[in-house]
């Protein structure tokens, strides 16, 4: 499948992938995230059973304490 | 009318909300000032400390005094008609639509990322059509081109976004300052979107 991370084109073998294992894979390890699927904001506990397909955009923001 | 005043003119009519007075609030509003808009409100509940002089908006003979306050005779030496709400208070769940719900673009500028996280959700939640521009990631000096936007819908976040130690890198002017710039461009940008030619 080929998905939109964070405004770009990234490509993955298997057809479709929950979000934490697409953060396994692009070694997202942080803490304080934000994750947004096709604009909506998806919750911490909702990341393992969560379906990425074909097509999605998926947004992953880190934040970082500091201002 | 030339372009600056075609500018100043459409922004003294819009509303911005600032999450915080540190070093990114602080900046931010002096340059949103500066540059013309008419309505600013921040919330804090902090005072001026030595310690900030490094980086935030304020000055020595501050030191002591809430930050809202002494940012809001700041602003008003830049432009006496700016119309600065200062508000002394935590931002919670309990005040957030009241401080912000009439804002058209809203700025995210506390200092901890749990912080960061819970207004972001809170902002996506209630007013998920209001532009939040956060910042995230701006300790330390040099290596200035790894700053960046990163666009979300309605959610811009700007810094490098990489997690430091913050007692070995501490937090300095000109990257928090930057940083605090890149949230101000972004919010000239969405409010003059509209703007006639």
């Amino acid at each position: 499948m080929t998905i939109t991370l964070n405004n770009r084109k990234e490509s993955f073998s298997p057809q479709e992938m929950s979000i934490t294992r697409i953060m396994e894979e692009k070694s997202f390890i942080f803490k304080m995230l934000i994750v947004k699927l096709n604009g909506t904001l998806i919750p911490r506990e909702s990341w393992t059973r969560t379906v990425v397909r074909d097509g999605d955009r998926l947004d992953i923001i880190h934040l970082v304490s500091g201002g | 009318m030339t372009v600056i005043q075609n500018i100043t003119s459409h922004l003294s009519v819009k509303k911005a909300g600032i999450a915080g007075a540190g070093g990114l609030g602080s900046n931010v509003a002096a340059a949103l000032v500066r540059s013309g808009l008419g309505h600013i409100v921040i919330a804090d509940y902090d005072v001026v400390t030595e310690a900030n002089l490094n980086r935030q908006f304020f000055f020595a003979d501050q030191v002591g005094r809430s930050k809202v306050e002494a940012l809001r005779e700041n602003l008003l030496r830049i432009n006496s008609r700016a119309d600065v709400e200062a508000r002394f208070c935590k931002v919670t769940a309990r005040n957030a639509g009241s401080l912000f719900g009439s804002c058209d673009v809203v700025i995210e500028a506390f200092d901890r990322a749990d912080e960061k996280k819970w207004f972001a959700e809170w902002m996506i939640a209630h007013f998920p059509a209001k532009p939040l521009i956060m910042g995230s990631g701006m300790a330390g000096y040099g290596r200035p081109e790894t700053l960046r936007v990163q666009r979300s819908g309605n959610l811009y976040i700007c810094g490098d976004q990489k997690e430091t130690d913050e007692k070995l890198v501490p937090l300095l002017a000109p990257r928090v300052i930057m940083v605090a710039m890149m949230q101000a461009d972004l919010a000239l940008e969405l409010l003059l979107k509209e703007k006639p030619l």
